[in-house]
Order: C-alpha cells, then sequence, then structure tokens
C-alpha cells in the first residue's frame, strides 16, 4: 500500500495532481453519501413537514438552499441523497460486472476451443450495440421481474460492461497461457482450476483497476442518462440526479433554471472527478505513460570546495 | 499482408462476406435477449385492457405460441427482407416508423458528425502541434469535458442559457407548427422535403431548430476527434517525412498542415466509424432533450409502453445500421490507405 502511494507521488507533473484534485472532490461526494441523513435537511422524498407541503419550485433561498422543484422536493436534499444511489449503483455495476466479467474472461482465454470463439462472438457482439441501448433493452426486461430500484439500475448498467472486462481479461490470458511460468506449473502436474487461480489470475488483473475507475465515470453517466430517459429508480426509490433533470426538463424551457442547474452540476462534478481519477491512476500506474519526477538528492557535506582550491 | 494479396476488390468482397455472421450474431443476440426474460410481450402490452381468451388470440395473431426455434427462424427470415413486424400495442408497421422518423434522426446525426469536425480537427491540430504549453492543456481540458459531459446536462444548459438570451429562438422540436403544417413529406427527412418545397421559409425554419440539437451531440463527438488527432498529429511531427519537409526549407505553417495533418487524418476515419454506437447512443438523449421527432422517442415511448416487438424491430435496426455503418467505414479505409488491405 506505501509503495502504491509512494509510486503516486513520485510521478512527474500534471497526472499526480490530475489524481489528487478528482480524489478530493469524489471524497466530498463521498462524505455526501455516507451522512446523507444528517447533511440533507429534508428526506429524498419527502415534500411535507409538519403536514404543510414544501412549495412548488421556490426559487433558491436561505430556507431552500438550491429551491425547490415542481414534485415539491428540496433540490438540496436530492443532491445529497443523489450522492448516496450514485455509489451505490456505481459500487455494484462495478463489483458484479468485474465477478462475472473477469472470471469468464479466464475461462474462455485458457480453455480456448469452440466455448472461447463463441463467447469472443456474443461478447464481441454486445460491444458493438450502442451502451445506452443495451442498458435500456435491460431495464425493460428487468423491469418486471426487479422494480424500478436501486438493483435493477446497477444490474441493466452491468450488462453493458461485462463485455470489457471479458475482452481484457480474455486477451491477456491467451497471451500467457503460453509463457513459460504456465508451461512449468502444467508439467509440475497442476490443475488447470489451480494453474488459473495461483498462476494466471495474478498476472491478467492488472489493468482491471484503472478500467474500474474509468467505467465508474461511465457508468454513472449511463445511470444519469437512464434516469434521463424515464427508465432508472422512481423518485419514490432513491434520489437519482438523472431522473430529477428530466422533470426539470419544461421548467427549462419556460427560463427556470434551479431545478436543472444543481442536479447537473453535481453530476458532472462527481463524472469528472472519477474521470480524474482513471486518468490519473492510468499515467501514475502504467510505466509506459509515467514521467518519474526529479527526485530531491541531498550529498554529504563537504569540507573543501576543489574548485575554488585550485584558483 | 504483402503487396500482391492486397487487391481493393478481394478485400471488399471479403470484408462483405463477413457482414453476414456479424449481423446473424447480432440478430441472434437481440431475439434471445427479448425472449429469455420473464414474462410475456402481450400481457406486458395490452394485459389488463383484454380477457384471457383475447390475449390467447394476439399471441397466436403474432405467432407467440409457437416453438421458439420456430419463431427465431421466423424472425431472420423477415429480417432479412427487412420485414421487423407490427408494434401490438397500436398495430402500426415497425418499418413505417423507421421511415416516419428515421429522417429527424438521420439529419440529427448528420449535423452532429458535422460540427464535431468543424470544432475537432482545427483544435486537435493546434493542441498537437503546440503540444505541452496552456493552448494544449485548454484544450484537452475542453476536450475531456465534453466527452465526459452528458449530453443531457450540454443540452439543458443550452436550453437556458438560450431561453434567458435569445428567447425567440427555437429550443426544442424540429420545426415549428406552421412548418410541419406547410411542408408535404416525400422522402421524410424535413430538412430536404422543405427545400424541395421550394419553402425558404420553412428551410430555414428547420435549420435553427437543428443548431442546439445538433451542436450538444456534436460537442460529445468534437471531445473525441480532439483527443485522437491532437495524438496522431504528434506522432505524424515525428516522422521522417516531417524531417525530411522542413530540411527542404518549407514554412513550419505548411509543414504542419501539408504533411503532418493530412497523414494523421487516416485514423481518424476508422475511429469516426467506431463512433456510431457513441453517437446513436448518444442520439437517443438528444431527442429526449430537445424533444425531436425521431428514432430514440419512439423507442423510448414503445419501452415505456412495453412492446416487445417494437423494441425488437428498432434495436435491430440500429444493430444493423451499427454492422452497415462500420463496412462503410472499412471499404472507404482501403481507399484511402492501401495498408489496410488484406
Amino acid at each position: 500500500m506505501r509503495a502504491f502511494f509512494r509510486q503516486i507521488w513520485n510521478t512527474k507533473g500534471l497526472a499526480r495532481w490530475i489524481l489528487i484534485a478528482g480524489a478530493a472532490i469524489t471524497v466530498v461526494f463521498l462524505i455526501f453519501a455516507l451522512f446523507a441523513p444528517w447533511i440533507a435537511p429534508y428526506d429524498f422524498n419527502q415534500t411535507k413537514v409538519d403536514g404543510v407541503k414544501l412549495p412548488k419550485l421556490a426559487p433558491p433561498s436561505g430556507k431552500y438552499w438550491f429551491g425547490t422543484n415542481d414534485q415539491f422536493y428540496d433540490i438540496f436534499s436530492r443532491v445529497v441523497w443523489g450522492a448516496r444511489t450514485a455509489f451505490e449503483v456505481i459500487l455494484g455495476t462495478l463489483v458484479l460486472s468485474i465477478l462475472i466479467g473477469v472470471p469468464l474472461g479466464l475461462i474462455s482465454g485458457f480453455l480456448g476451443g469452440w466455448f472461447d470463439r463463441l463467447l469472443v462472438f456474443v461478447m464481441d457482439a454486445i460491444y458493438s450495440l450502442p451502451s445506452l441501448l443495451l442498458a435500456i433493452v435491460f431495464a425493460f426486461l428487468l423491469r418486471d421481474a426487479l422494480g424500478n430500484g436501486v438493483v435493477a439500475a446497477a444490474l441493466a448498467i452491468t450488462a453493458v460492461y461485462i463485455p470489457q472486462y471479458f475482452r481484457v481479461v480474455r486477451n491477456t490470458t491467451v497471451s500467457a497461457r503460453e509463457s513459460t511460468y504456465i508451461e512449468a506449473a502444467r508439467a509440475l502436474g497442476a490443475k488447470p482450476f489451480t494453474i488459473m487461480r495461483k498462476y494466471l489470475f495474478g498476472n491478467v488483473i492488472q489493468s482491471v483497476p484503472v478500467i474500474g475507475t474509468l467505467n465508474a465515470a461511465d457508468a454513472l453517466g449511463t445511470l444519469a442518462a437512464l434516469g434521463f430517459l424515464g427508465f432508472g429508480i422512481q423518485p419514490t426509490e432513491a434520489s437519482e440526479w438523472g431522473y430529477d433533470m428530466s422533470r426539470a426538463l419544461d421548467d427549462a424551457q419556460a427560463g427556470v433554471w434551479w431545478p436543472t442547474l444543481f442536479p447537473g452540476l453535481a453530476l458532472i462534478l462527481l463524472i469528472t472527478a472519477l474521470t480524474l481519477v482513471g486518468e490519473g491512476l492510468n499515467e501514475t500506474l502504467n510505466p509506459s505513460l509515467r514521467r518519474r519526477r526529479f527526485q530531491n538528492v541531498t550529498f554529504s557535506h563537504r569540507e573543501t570546495q576543489p574548485e575554488e582550491a585550485t584558483r | 499482408m504483402s503487396a500482391a494479396s492486397g487487391s481493393l476488390p478481394r478485400y471488399i468482397l471479403i470484408r462483405l462476406a463477413l457482414v453476414i455472421p456479424m449481423m446473424w450474431v447480432l440478430l441472434t443476440v437481440v431475439f434471445f435477449l427479448l425472449r429469455v426474460a420473464p414474462g410475456d410481450p402481450v400481457t406486458a402490452a395490452v394485459g389488463g385492457k383484454l380477457d384471457e381468451a383475447a390475449l390467447d388470440q394476439r399471441r397466436a395473431a403474432l405467432g407467440l405460441d409457437r416453438p421458439l426455434i420456430v419463431q427465431y427462424l421466423d424472425y431472420l427470415g423477415n429480417v432479412a427482407h427487412l420485414d421487423f413486424g407490427n408494434t401490438i400495442s397500436d398495430n402500426r408497421p415497425v418499418l413505417d416508423i423507421i421511415r416516419d422518423q428515421g429522417g429527424a434522426t438521420l439529419t440529427l446525426t448528420l449535423g452532429a458528425f458535422l460540427i464535431a469536425l468543424v470544432i475537432g480537427l482545427p483544435l486537435g491540430r493546434m493542441a498537437g502541434r503546440y503540444r505541452d504549453t496552456s493552448a494544449d492543456a485548454g484544450i484537452r481540458v475542453f476536450g475531456v469535458v465534453a466527452y465526459a459531459a452528458p449530453i443531457f446536462w450540454t443540452g439543458l444548459m443550452m436550453i437556458l442559457l438560450v431561453v434567458a438570451f435569445f428567447p425567440s429562438w427555437p429550443t426544442n422540436d424540429i420545426g415549428s407548427v406552421v412548418t410541419k403544417f406547410e411542408v408535404q413529406p416525400k422522402t421524410h427527412i424535413l430538412l430536404v422535403d422543405a427545400g424541395l418545397a421550394g419553402n425558404g421559409e420553412a428551410f430555414v425554419d428547420v435549420l435553427k431548430h437543428h443548431v442546439l440539437p445538433c451542436l450538444a451531440l456534436g460537442l460529445l463527438l468534437a471531445g473525441v476527434i480532439i483527443r485522437l488527432v491532437r495524438i496522431n498529429v504528434i506522432q505524424a511531427m515525428k516522422g521522417d517525412y516531417v524531417e525530411a519537409a522542413r530540411a527542404r526549407g518549407i514554412p513550419e505553417r505548411r509543414v504542419v498542415r501539408h504533411h503532418a495533418f493530412r497523414n494523421a487524418l487516416v485514423p481518424v476515419i476508422t475511429v469516426i466509424g467506431l463512433q456510431v454506437a457513441i453517437t446513436l447512443s448518444g442520439a437517443l438523449v438528444t431527442e429526449r432533450t430537445f424533444n425531436w421527432p425521431g428514432l430514440g422517442t419512439e423507442l423510448v415511448q414503445y419501452t415505456i409502453s412495453r412492446d416487445y416487438i417494437a423494441v425488437q424491430g428498432l434495436v435491430t435496426f440500429f444493430a444493423l445500421i451499427v454492422v452497415l455503418v462500420s463496412l462503410a467505414v472499412d471499404i472507404i479505409n482501403a481507399l484511402v490507405d492501401p495498408r489496410v488491405r488484406y
């Protein structure tokens, strides 16, 4: 862990700052997500206080920091709670797509043959489809079984990202399969499962963290797009920025800016932050892109200066 | 790979032959995706409105009571002669939807590509030429943000600004009510129809309506193009022929424009082709943002009304577009660059 941070710290110039800036913004949103009930003045689906409805479309003020929207929700509270939804979906999507994509790629690449060819065919076909279209189809299919909650949204988005992990892991596995250390393991009589688990796994998993962070930003965009199109999370289930922005479409046409602007800013800030973390990680951890910065080297103290002595 | 095997007709023939398995896989994936899910299409679309006997009758009419393999072969056969079926909810041929609404999506995406090239190529070239300067940094940040920002965010911000400062500029739909009433559909592409009818006012009106949606979608693609052109220009500037051009005393400006930039453009064609999937994803959202009467809007509406046949038909159509565009791009690439032929 320490070596990991040293590697980041020793990288030259912009890449490090990109990473730090991205991480800082992400942490702010993480705090929102974790402490939402204490930070947000209202619940995400609260429209009444002591039986009195909140005002509809009230402009930002001291009482309602970001105003209220056409569903009588307090926008600041929706933004804060939205961070929680965002992280839940991102985490669920990442974990699921890695749990499915990585083993599939490993097995497919290691076994080869018709199984491998079939899977590659199917995965490539899925990959070539527009990602949002795929997410819509899955949201469409999962709605009857799982409803309009966080789980359904995460599953629908997962389908989009499985092929990416599959491809990367499968291709690395195929090239690693022929290497000497695998041959040695096989000669020692290791079973296929042992080879995959002990020898291949550690070597093919390397590129997953970087893809993971970049996918996190992308997944957030997909979640918001799903919500925006009306296939995402319903407002009574959780607060979701894309849905809020779709509700605000008509208001925007009428020049009412606050229901759109604040969820939109939250969304773009978190997407940018996650992208920066991904790009930063890529440039600091990938040896072929990394540029080390100069280290401060302290020389031992010398009594006499030879140049001066000769003069 | 060798020069002898690189005949253009041969390449095109092989590439054409490869389209068939690609399409087959895509169609199979689409078909089975929509069938393995729980639930039954007819109940989903019109359940609750009709009694059980009527539902059974609908199912029989759609052939949903037959074995899956028969349905599958039937589907493949129908798609082969471009029959995508009739929608369940309003019994409209999917082909009619594509004909009536496809034009709006077509002009939207073409306009977006045009804007992306106009913005992306010069900026990318500049960033590549002045690498590691503040101009480069600024352009790169612009590219990243343009790509990372969700289209509906960019679109909504544009709407807010336009509504505040140019209230008379159109911010939704493809044409004003008057235009839609006056222009008779001939090609079903409103812009072309207005032009054919010689209705100058309507033509300008439709063009005005295109500006914001095309800009919102175009910015996303511009982000991709900037990144790509920049890297390619940087790489081309290291080439021997650039060195040679400089040594001949050709001014730097001309070296960049004629020697480095032209060579940097070849991969751009490929990548633009690969962006078709992203563009279609983007068009879905753009159409919702600007209330655009295109295929994306139709897809969203039929998805909400849980119409399996319409969703299957439209998704199939999108898949066909992706395959065909990638075919076209590969052929154009082979024409431009002899090295890519088999």
